[in-house]
């Protein structure tokens, strides 16, 4: 079939939705034309009482510095592991195990249950089936028998096939490294960069963050908090504003002052809208213009997300080049089985991973102990 | 990346065409493919489970139906058990007889409880309430601004002051009471559902609330997690209905079926967009198809209805359907075209399209080089592109940079389309017509094989699907397709 064959054909097949869907809606606009309601009259909002139950201005201040936090940031940093996080979560996936270990030898029963297992853990049903023929394989040319050593060449497999160097990489030069976050709507790029802020000041780097996400209402107030509460400046821009601008101008500010990094948030975007992908793409172009380089771009990813999470994943790298993940609320009762898939299939590594909401739930990842975890 | 369940079909049914009866290997074979499709669609692997017996029973009891292909029949069997299981009721909101009407927010971080709180409150608003929203999410940064911040959008009060979490949402009622707000709306923290001590406050705020409703918000992404959380926060909050988020992107939403397994209680909303009026009541049958991936069609619509002109899209229609398109109607329609996105996308979404085709990595400069070609024309040249002799091929292919063999390639594969589009007249002409009286008639599937009757040899591929899934989509009423404006 010939290129333009192709295209002649996709080019026809199109119209023909448009028109379809044309006559429909406007056959169906006619229709609910008459159907429509008379317009109601508008209700009155007495403007008083929206005064009054604003907020007195004292809300603000014992919002933006409530006092667990100030403690919080002054207490020596533990840096939870996952093992004491996920805990809480056991026993989700364990019966399987048990019910796998208790049998005696290896049948079917076993290899379903493992499957069962992965699924439950969101690692999908295609990776699912590629990981478990690999470890049969294994199994039969080993000559392995005992149920425990099945599970153990399976967590072998997924080790590997996790294992890969995590460390977050900085412009070479003298110039600012900029980290740009990007992900879905909800998964957490802001607290992540909240979060990160800290572990790079503990480091030793100073650190600017760009209030990037201009969409969503107060996002640049909550990353505001964040760099008061972990001491790194803030760049942000006009709610609506030009988020390429914003991070621009917090490069630009960070080369001025000799920062190290820029911590880039971004509006959070269905990778299903081509024009917000697009803006997303200018944002990353824009981030490399100036005086700094962007060294990483971070997907951010919310471990409760199912098998979506592998078509976000490809489109968000094909438009800016993603070169980790960051796994987010891993300490609740989602195992985060998506990054399996994602690693698997399109070669992203995970670097970080969120265990809770405090200022020090950030950590490595470490593909031992999420693979041991996922079983436990 | 995921395959329609129908094409999982095509392989399998192309055997059994013919038979009366599926035997129970064959059933067996349809079963498996049904199940990889739910899993891969984020459905709970124990919800799969129960819903394959179900349609395991139905599969094996009833006589196939003479107008259906298998195909066709099992499709509409899981596409009933699905629309079932998601729960035919819809949530009829009703008011408390002495007001306020009190309505609790509840979910993970990042559902989106404190965006569909507004929009809820919105909704309120559109029913001729007065609502009030209460800022009990004193954990999350700037969550109250964020809500202020909507609040002042929509023209609705927010209350919230800094203190704990039970006593603000306390206060709001009694603040609603005082200011004769008839709705309230509670903005809660998000929480894990294993947090024992975030559990506990949740519950402290519905017991200080007292909540006519309370609702949980959960986006459509989730995966196999869905069922535990549902299962937590129904335990602690009693749960009235599930508001399900993000629905706008192109997740399956499995998870919806999950948690109304699990919960028993309606989905009550769906929120489609980012804007605060991308919200409706929802629809159970919409998200069925979407399940078993039938719901790209419907997202191509709307892209096409974004894409398109109304008035362009009819005349087009109409010239498409007389077989008077010219070159300058396909010059407009690949403008439209581009806007939908990279053509591959396009094709992708297409029902029914042939594997030969969606796999091709189509290069969107190809495009670029038709349209060169086609302003290359002139005005008589793009009407009837008969009169286009050797030196007018030559004088275009210069203008377009093109080889003198491109054009005529060109030509001939436009002609070609016209051809086929024009026999695809009979077809739509007859849709028109019949339109009207057999709406919510006896096709009930949009899937399956290509048609077989001769006449309709000259069909585009998949025109069958979209054909019966826009008869289906009128029977719904339709305004679910259309954003709000």
């Amino acid at each position: 079939m010939t290129m333009l064959t192709v295209v002649v054909v996709a080019v026809a097949l199109a119209i023909v939705i448009g028109a379809l869907a044309g006559l429909v809606i406007s056959r169906s606009r006619r229709q609910r034309a008459l159907l429509e309601p008379p317009p109601r009259a508008p209700m009155p909002a007495p403007p008083e009482v929206v005064e009054e139950v604003e907020a007195p201005p004292e809300v603000v201040e014992e919002v933006e510095a409530p006092p667990e936090a100030v403690e919080e940031v002054e207490a020596p940093p533990v840096k939870p592991t996952f093992r004491e996080r996920l805990s809480k979560a056991r026993g989700l996936l364990s019966g399987y195990v048990s019910s796998v270990l208790s049998r005696s030898s290896i049948d079917e029963a076993t290899w379903e249950e493992l499957e069962e297992a992965l699924i439950r853990a969101d690692v999908g049903i295609g990776t699912t089936q590629d990981l478990l023929e690999a470890v049969r394989r294994e199994v039969e040319t080993e000559g392995l028998s005992e149920p425990s050593q099945v599970l153990d060449c399976l967590k072998s497999h997924l080790k590997q096939e996790l294992a890969d160097p995590i460390e977050l990489h900085y412009a070479d030069a003298e110039s600012p490294s900029v980290w740009l976050f990007v992900g879905v709507n909800g998964v957490g790029k802001t607290t992540t960069i909240g979060k990160l802020g800290r572990r790079a000041q503990l480091d030793g780097k100073s650190v600017v963050m760009a209030a990037g996400d201009t969409f969503r209402a107060a996002a640049a107030e909550q990353l505001q908090m964040w760099a008061k509460r972990v001491g790194a400046e803030l760049v942000r821009g006009n709610e609506g504003g030009d988020p390429s601008a914003v991070i621009f101008d917090a490069v630009a500010r960070a080369d001025a002052r000799g920062f190290d990094l820029v911590l880039a948030d971004t509006a959070g975007r269905l990778h299903t809208k081509t024009n917000l992908m697009e803006e997303l793409r200018k944002v990353r172009r824009v981030a490399d213009k100036g005086a700094g380089e962007v060294a990483e771009v971070l997907l951010v990813i919310d471990a409760t997300t199912g098998q979506n999470g592998l078509v976000q994943a490809q489109q968000f790298a094909d438009a800016v080049e993603v070169t980790g993940v960051v796994l987010t609320k891993l300490d609740g009762s989602a195992k985060g089985g998506i990054v399996l898939a994602i690693r698997k299939e399109l070669g992203i590594p995970v670097k970080l991973v969120g265990l809770g909401e405090g200022p020090d739930d950030l950590v490595d990842f470490d593909a031992g102990q999420f693979v041991d975890a996922l079983f436990e | 990346m995921f395959e329609a369940l129908s094409d999982r079909f095509d392989g399998i049914f192309k055997r059994l065409r013919g038979r009366g009866r599926l035997s129970d290997k064959d059933v067996d074979e349809v079963l498996r493919e049904i199940r990889l499709a739910l899993l891969e669609a984020d459905v709970n692997f124990k919800v799969v489970k129960s819903l394959i017996e179900r349609i395991r029973q139905r599969c094996l009891s009833e006589d196939l139906s003479k107008s259906l292909t298998p195909s066709q029949q099992v499709i509409k069997i899981v596409n009933e058990e699905l629309t079932q299981t998601l729960g035919g009721e819809t949530m009829r909101v009703s008011y408390a007889p002495k007001p306020p009407t009190v309505v609790l927010m509840a979910g993970l971080q990042g559902s989106g409880k404190t965006t569909n709180a507004a929009k809820l409150a919105r909704w309120f608003k559109q029913q001729g309430r007065n609502p009030l929203m209460v800022g009990a999410d004193l954990q999350r940064p700037a969550a109250v601004e964020q809500l202020r911040t909507l609040g002042s959008q929509i023209d609705v009060p927010v209350y919230s002051r800094p203190a704990d979490p039970v006593t603000v949402a306390r206060d709001g009622v009694e603040q609603a009471r005082d200011l004769g707000r008839d709705v309230v709306v509670v903005d809660t923290a998000g929480r894990l559902a294993i947090d024992e001590e975030m559990m506990e406050q949740v519950r402290q705020i519905s017991g200080a609330v007292d909540p006519d409703y309370t609702f949980l918000v959960v986006d459509a992404m989730t995966g196999q997690d869905a069922v535990t959380v549902a299962e937590s926060f129904h335990e602690t909050l009693d749960l009235d209905g599930v508001i399900l988020t993000k629905l706008d992107g192109d997740a399956r939403g499995g998870a919806a079926l999950s948690v109304k397994e699990v919960v028993g209680k309606p989905i009550a909303f769906a929120s489609v967009g980012e804007k605060i009026e991308d919200f409706e009541q929802f629809h159970p049958d919409r998200l069925a198809g979407r399940i078993l991936g039938m719901g790209d069609m419907l997202t191509l619509i709307e892209k096409a209805e974004e894409a398109y002109e109304q008035e362009e899209a009819e005349k087009a229609a109409e010239r498409l359907l007389e077989g008077t398109f010219t070159l300058e109607d396909f010059l407009d329609q690949m403008q439209a075209i581009k806007k939908m996105g990279p053509l591959n996308n396009v094709i992708g979404m297409l029902p029914g399209v042939p594997k030969e085709i969606k796999d091709v990595e189509i290069d969107d400069r190809e495009i670029a080089r038709l349209e060169a070609i086609i302003r290359s024309m002139t005005p008589e040249e793009r009407i009837d592109p008969d009169v286009i002799d050797g030196s007018r091929r030559s004088r275009i292919a210069r203008g377009s940079g093109a080889q003198p063999g491109d054009v005529s390639q060109f030509v001939k594969q436009f002609k070609e389309m016209r051809k086929m589009m024009q026999g695809m007249g009979g077809p739509l002409r007859r849709k028109k017509k019949k339109g009207k009286k057999n709406r919510k008639g006896s096709r009930v599937t949009p899937k399956g094989s290509a048609s077989k009757t001769p006449q309709r040899k000259l069909t585009l591929p998949g025109l069958d699907e979209l054909e019966a899934g826009l008869d289906r989509l009128e029977g719904q009423g339709l305004p679910d397709l259309r954003r709000p404006v």
